[in-house]
Parts: structure tokens; C-alpha cells; sequence
């Protein structure tokens, strides 16, 4: 292999050998500091190879005139040599830097953050615009029962809800335990052992049961929303809807959220039971609290009230839930990214917006005395 | 790297394939089928929908493993090669693939750049420089270097592809219907582009196709795949005077007598 790329003699410069990508580096090292001398005479011997990279660098050297010039300082180089100098000569004809401004530093972090700041603010008018536009479809479907569309709301029911039913048990009992466990902890200092029955059943029928359920939910049904929604985004699905004169909102999101109305209150209520389960077998087995005496507690000290608030809940996160993932799923943009982006940004949302309005209600409970 | 002959040898052939076999279960896709990419040429692969001109693609270009059969690039039998072996043939390949297939979380820039860095081990200065060569070669600006694909019209999504398959100084260049989903002016110009870049970087093009247009602007021989291997493989005119009936429906029908007519204009 011929290391001999560049050799200068006086006032005049030889460039020979292989003249290919491999060895870019190394040939754009051995031409530093020639670039500047324009009266520089530069001869092409014969090369062994050259490519497209290589081309570059001696179009670099001698310019891009003398280059698109090549057949009369150079014609004894072979006919496809010649070509392909002068084509990336073409090719570098005007500049290749790209004009871009760099801002200043401190002006782009403002910026960034009015950008963020209102782009929350366009994302919350965009949900509110857009529980409207459900709402408004929903009310003259649910007068009208022919249009329902039963098929795909249960096909919903039984994804969403049904599906999810052993990993919400699983949840609920194991967290059902530890609340046992660390109310007794705690309370066996007072020798009030006894109320862990009432933190249990307070807890979970008031809050876990219903708030856990929904954030499995916002975890596994949002993101699928979404996910399903914004691919046939992409694949213009929902423009061909539309082109039909058909309503997307009805056909694609009434479903979905008529089965999240159906589903989560059904799994917070299994969840209340699997997390009061979960609380009675640490009583009994580890607290000297018989399961009768468990259940009497129960039935005694714990109104059905507590049940009914936590339940009163799950609509609304149902609701807030489905809805978020379908907006989501309609504001995806071309690419799979997208779809990655607004799938993440949909489970984001809507976790927080059921612990939002968990912390709102509770306050709202509280101060009703309920 | 690629040896850039100036000789043009048409003898010399850059692909082999022998008896190649691709089976999908019971679904034969091709049964013997032999055909040879010479030096420097340009080769247009047509045949009705589910002939398997993608799977004939995807086997040379090792997506895909054949069956049963022989596919020989640049000298050496692909199915004798380890991984190693095989990663340094595929530099020599470049593929266009039907709908770009431009990494969407790189812009044009990047895209091309990434096999300079990643295989020639360039910094990435230098390699991003190339490929704004490179991007140039095919007609974008350098403002275009620095959208994502996203952003990009269908033409523009090919030329971008082409350039990023070009980014190695490929010597084989694969296209998948490279003019698919083009409006004819500028399906004309990338024809166009490919034969200008064909000669003046003297690689050799496979090239997938159903656009008449095309074969007649670009391709210098035709095979035709039916029947489970290659019928004919020789110039376009030559073809079309072939005795099938596939054949005769294809380039005498209305569209390939429109095609033709309109190239004998030129």
C-alpha cells in the first residue's frame, strides 16, 4: 500500500496513491497547511483509487473552478476520475455550511421555558376543548341506542378491565398487607392493635382501592390508547373516517371511554376487597385478630359512606383517563417517535391529573364531612 | 473501499446468483433462479406483484437467507462468510429501501453521516462535511441537511435515502422502487440523477422496479422474474420481443407502448 500520498517539491505539489475514504484522516492531515497557498501548483499523478472522499479533499485543495477545469490541467487521469472530480466539484459548488445563528445562551433558556410554560397552557385548553367535544358527542349517542356501538365497547371492557383484573388483585392484596403490617407497627405502641382493622377498611374503601385501580389503568390503558390512536394517526385511518363523514369521536373514542366508565369501577371495587382480604390475612396471622372479630369491627365501626366515596371517584378518573389517552393518540405527527413521545406524555398526564383530583376531592370530602 | 476501475469491463460481473431456492413454508418464491449484475451496469428487475423481486433483494443483500442456492458478490460466496466477513461485504453494498427507511431521530446530515463515522471512523466534523457533500450530490441544500425526515416531501425522502446509500463509495447500489410514489417530473430527475451518479462513481445498480419509465430512461438490461425464476435478462428491446404472455401484456400494453413511444420522442 502506498503511503506516499502528497510530495512537494518546491513551489509544486504531487498527489498520488489511493485516495479513498479509509484513509481520510490521514490524507486530510497531510494536506494542512497547503490549503492556503493558492499559487500552490498542484499536479494529479496517476491514482491506484479514488472515491467520492477522497475527490472532496483535492476539490478542498485546488478549488472548485480549477477542479470543474480538470480536463485541461489534468487530462491524463483516467475518463471516470476526471468525472467524478468535476461532479463533486458541481457538488460543492456554493457553500455547504448551513446558516444557522447561534443565540445567545441565556435568551434560548427563556425561551425554552415561555415554549414549555405555553405549551402547558395550550395542552390544558386543548383537554378541556376536547372533554367538550366528547361530552357533547356523548350526550345525543347515549339518547340514541342504535348508536352504540356495543361490539367494540365490550371488546374495550374486556381489554381494559377485564384483562387487568389478577394484576390488580395482586396490587391491592399486597399493598393491603404492608398497610396492615405498619398500622400495627405503629399502633401497638398505644396497645390499639385492634384499629388496624379500621386503617385498612378506611383506607382502602375511601382512597387506595379506587386510586391504585386507576393508576394501573392510567399506566396500562392510557399508553394503549394512545398507542392504537396515534398509529392509525399515522397511517391517515382517521382522515379516511373523516373522508367518509364519519365521526372519529364517536366511532373511536365513545367506545374507549364508555368502557373505562365501566371498567374502573368495577376494578376499584375488586381492589377494595383484594386490599381488605390482604389486611384480614396479616391480622389473622401474624396480629392475634381473629377473622371474626375482623369482619365484626368492620361491619361495626365502618360506614357504607367511606364506600361510596371512594367509589363516587371512579367515574371521574375513568373518565379524565380515557380521555387523555385518546387526545394523545389524535395529536400524534407523522413518525413512530411521535407516537413513542405522546404515549409517554399521556401516562405522565394522566397519573397526575388522578392524583390531582384525588387530593382535591379529599379535601372536598373532608370539609363535607362525609 | 471500492475499486474505482476505470475500465468498465461489461464482462466482469459484481453478483452471481446460482440456483438460488427461497421458500416461505410451503410457498415456493423462487425455484432455480440464476441471474448476474455485470460491472458498472444498471439492472431493472421487474415482475407482476408477488414474483418476489423483494425477496430476490433482501436474499443478495442478506436480509435474508436463502433457501437453497449460490449468491456470489465480488467474488466471494455469501453463505461461506461469518459475521465479520459478511459486515465487510455489506459496506460495499448500498440500499435504497421503498420508503427511505432515514433514521427518524437523526436529521439528513446525521443519517448519512452515521455509517462514515461508525464504519470509516471518521470525526464527526469531517464525516458531517462529507455528507453534505454527499446530500449536495443529490440535490438538497445544505439548509435541507438539517431537517429531520419528518419534515420531508416524499422526492426528497428518496434523494436523502440515496445519499446515505452512497455514503460508503458503495460499489453495488440497491434500489427497492426507487421511484415509487414520485410525481413523473420528478421520477424523470431521479432517473436521471442515477445515471449520472452511476457515471461518475461507476458503481453497479440493482435496481427493483415497476415504472416503465425507468427501464426505458435508466436501465441498460432488463430481467423479468416469473415463474418462480428469471425468464430473460438482456436489453429492453430484446425483452419486449419475448415470447410470453406476462411479457407481451407488460411492455406491448398500453402504458409500456406509452413509455416507450414517449423515450423514442426524446
Amino acid at each position: 500500500m502506498p503511503k506516499e500520498w502528497v510530495t512537494r517539491e518546491g513551489e509544486s505539489l504531487s498527489l498520488t496513491g489511493e485516495w479513498t475514504l479509509e484513509h481520510y484522516a490521514k490524507l486530510k492531515k497531510a494536506l494542512t497547511g497547503y490549503a492556503n497557498e493558492r499559487d500552490l501548483q498542484v499536479s494529479l499523478e496517476a491514482f491506484d483509487r479514488l472515491d467520492t472522499a477522497g475527490a472532496a479533499l483535492i476539490v478542498d485543495l485546488v478549488g472548485v473552478e480549477r477542479a470543474q477545469a480538470i480536463n485541461d490541467w489534468a487530462g491524463h487521469l483516467p475518463e471516470a476520475q476526471q468525472a467524478l472530480i468535476k461532479r463533486i466539484a458541481e457538488a460543492m459548488e456554493g457553500s455547504l455550511t448551513p446558516d444557522t445563528a447561534t443565540p445567545n445562551r441565556l435568551t434560548l433558556m427563556l425561551a425554552s421555558i415561555g415554549e414549555h410554560m405555553e405549551g402547558l397552557w395550550h395542552q390544558q385548553r386543548q383537554l378541556l376543548g376536547f372533554v367538550g367535544l366528547v361530552l357533547a358527542t356523548l350526550v345525543p349517542v347515549m339518547i340514541a341506542p342504535r348508536r352504540w356501538r356495543l361490539t367494540a365497547t365490550v371488546a374495550h371492557i374486556q381489554q381494559s378491565g377485564l384483562n387487568a383484573v389478577p394484576i390488580v388483585i395482586l396490587l391491592t392484596f399486597m399493598v393491603g398487607a404492608v398497610v396492615a403490617f405498619l398500622g400495627a407497627t405503629v399502633l401497638e405502641d398505644f396497645g390499639a392493635t385492634v384499629y388496624t382493622i379500621d386503617l385498612v377498611a378506611f383506607s382502602f374503601l375511601r382512597e387506595f382501592g379506587v386510586l391504585l385501580a386507576a393508576i394501573l389503568l392510567a399506566g396500562r390503558t392510557a399508553s394503549a390508547f394512545t398507542a392504537q390512536l396515534g398509529a392509525m394517526k399515522s397511517n391517515e385511518e382517521i382522515d379516511a373516517l373523516k373522508a367518509f363523514g364519519l365521526d372519529p369521536i364517536e366511532l373511536l373514542v365513545l367506545p374507549r371511554v364508555m368502557a373505562m366508565l365501566v371498567s374502573l369501577p368495577l376494578l376499584a371495587f375488586v381492589g377494595m376487597l383484594s386490599g381488605l382480604v390482604g389486611g384480614a390475612m396479616v391480622a389473622t396471622l401474624s396480629l392475634d385478630i381473629s377473622l371474626g372479630q375482623f369482619m365484626n369491627t368492620l361491619q361495626k365501626d365502618v360506614s357504607v359512606t367511606h364506600f361510596l366515596v371512594g367509589l363516587a371517584k371512579a367515574p371521574i378518573f375513568a373518565f379524565v383517563i380515557a380521555v387523555i389517552g385518546c387526545l394523545e393518540g389524535f395529536k400524534v405527527a407523522g413518525s413512530a417517535q411521535s407516537v413513542g413521545a405522546h404515549t409517554t406524555s399521556s401516562v405522565v398526564q394522566s397519573i397526575f391529573m388522578v392524583i390531582l383530583i384525588d387530593a382535591l376531592a379529599a379535601l372536598f370530602f373532608m370539609e363535607m364531612g362525609w | 473501499m471500492s475499486g474505482r476501475d476505470d475500465s468498465r469491463d461489461s464482462t466482469e460481473s459484481v453478483i452471481e446468483v446460482r440456483g438460488l431456492v427461497n421458500r416461505f413454508g410451503d410457498h415456493v418464491v423462487h425455484d432455480g433462479l440464476d441471474l448476474t449484475l455485470a460491472k458498472g451496469e444498471i439492472l431493472g428487475v421487474v415482475g407482476g406483484s408477488g414474483t418476489g423481486k423483494s425477496v430476490l433483494l433482501r436474499s443478495i443483500v442478506g436480509l435474508k437467507r436463502p433457501s437453497q442456492g449460490d449468491i456470489e458478490v465480488l467474488g466471494t460466496n455469501l453463505s461461506t462468510l461469518d459475521d465479520a466477513e459478511r459486515s465487510r461485504v455489506d459496506r460495499r453494498f448500498g440500499v435504497l429501501f421503498q420508503q427511505g427507511a432515514l433514521f427518524s431521530s437523526l436529521n439528513l446530515q446525521e443519517n448519512v453521516a452515521l455509517p462514515l463515522i461508525e464504519h470509516a471512523g471518521l470525526a464527526r466534523d469531517d464525516a458531517e462535511y462529507l455528507a453534505r457533500i454527499k446530500l449536495s450530490l443529490v440535490g438538497l441544500s445544505p439548509e435541507a441537511a438539517l431537517q429531520s425526515p419528518e419534515s420531508l416531501s416524499g422526492g426528497m425522502i428518496k434523494r436523502a435515502a440515496l445519499a446515505r446509500a452512497l455514503a460508503l463509495d458503495p460499489d453495488i447500489l440497491f434500489l427497492d422502487e426507487p421511484t415509487a410514489g414520485l410525481d413523473p417530473i420528478g421520477a424523470a430527475a431521479f432517473d436521471q440523477l442515477i445515471k449520472t451518479l452511476r457515471d461518475a462513481l461507476g458503481f453497479s445498480v440493482f435496481l427493483v422496479t415497476h415504472d416503465l419509465d425507468t427501464l426505458n430512461a435508466a436501465c441498460d438490461r432488463v430481467a423479468v422474474l416469473s415463474q418462480k425464476r428469471v425468464l430473460v435478462a438482456d436489453t429492453l428491446d430484446k425483452v419486449a420481443r419475448t415470447d410470453d404472455e406476462w411479457v407481451q401484456e407488460y411492455f406491448n400494453g398500453p402504458r409500456g407502448r406509452a413509455a416507450a413511444s414517449s423515450s423514442d420522442r426524446e
